[in-house]
């Protein structure tokens, strides 16, 4: 779990372009959106893309995102229960 | 280089020749600059470019907070074309049909209006044009037009062009009453020696 928790912060950095951002800057917790890494819906897309691309999740209702993208822990559980690769 | 009125601000020499790279070149052009604005390194390449030339000349001019009426009138070659490529390698198997919606965004070339809109808060006309070369006649007659007929204070002109690291952006800034009378001859000049 740790390992996928680091992997998910190096593929938020490099696939939304987060310039001076760190794997070490983003904590567990951390919240994605709002007043934490300020990430936009544009984003949320991306990450929609990166669940399916990188781990064989499809979202049927985008709005599950909201609450899957709270954290990168929430992201790191929701993938190990559902990663179809 | 980068330069406001003939003065170069930024400059970079490559450690080898072909070294600089558009990404190198806009990154640290940008940190030089002191440009701050969350945004910019999720823009696409042409973006990048439009917005940081747009900055070093908007940023000297003390806009308004809440709204300007300087209208944009932007030009190229490429089009989006260099983002349309990332678009459709993207695309292009169905295999692995992963479109990225940040890069599709980008998929035409007045997107960087937009851009440079909302960090400067312009809520005024806004075009952007594709011709094979720099053409001075259309920018003449198309600000002249806004200005005349009062629908912009004044009018951001230009060309900004990008595909891969092939890259030029030359913009200037006209208003009713100004030092260079804007005429064909002269934007054309300017656009030659810069």
């Amino acid at each position: 779990m740790s390992e996928l928790k680091e992997e998910l912060k190096g593929k938020i950095i490099e696939q939304l372009n987060l310039e001076d951002v760190s794997v070490a800057d983003i904590a567990d917790d951390d919240a994605l959106f709002g007043d934490g890494l300020g990430l936009d819906s544009i984003d949320a897309l991306e990450l929609i893309v990166m669940l399916d691309k990188d781990y064989g999740i499809r979202l049927s209702d985008p709005k599950e995102g909201k609450k899957i993208f709270e954290s990168v822990q929430v992201m790191a559980d929701y993938i190990q229960e559902h990663r179809t690769k | 280089m980068v330069s406001l009125n003939g003065n170069v601000l930024f400059s970079e020499v490559p450690i080898t020749i072909g070294a600089e790279d558009f990404s190198t070149f806009i990154k640290n052009a940008y940190k030089f600059l002191q440009t701050d604005y969350s945004k910019f390194f999720k823009m696409d390449n042409l973006s990048k470019l439009a917005f940081l030339a747009a900055d070093v000349l908007l940023k000297k001019e003390n806009l308004n907070e809440e709204e300007n009426n300087i209208a944009l009138i932007f030009s190229n070659k490429a089009s989006s074309l260099d983002t349309d490529r990332k678009h459709q390698a993207a695309i292009e198997n169905d295999a692995e049909y992963f479109p990225s919606p940040a890069v599709f965004v980008y998929t035409l070339p007045n997107i960087c209006l937009g851009e440079i809109s909302i960090k400067h808060r312009l809520y005024s006309e806004n075009s952007f044009f594709i011709f094979a070369r720099f053409n001075a006649e259309h920018l003449q007659l198309y600000a002249n037009s806004l200005l005349r007929s009062g629908k912009a204070e004044k009018v951001l002109c230009g060309w900004v062009d990008l595909d891969e690291n092939s890259y030029d952006a030359f913009l200037y800034l006209v208003e009713k009453q100004g030092e260079i009378e804007h005429k064909t001859e002269e934007i054309t000049r300017l656009y030659n020696i810069l």
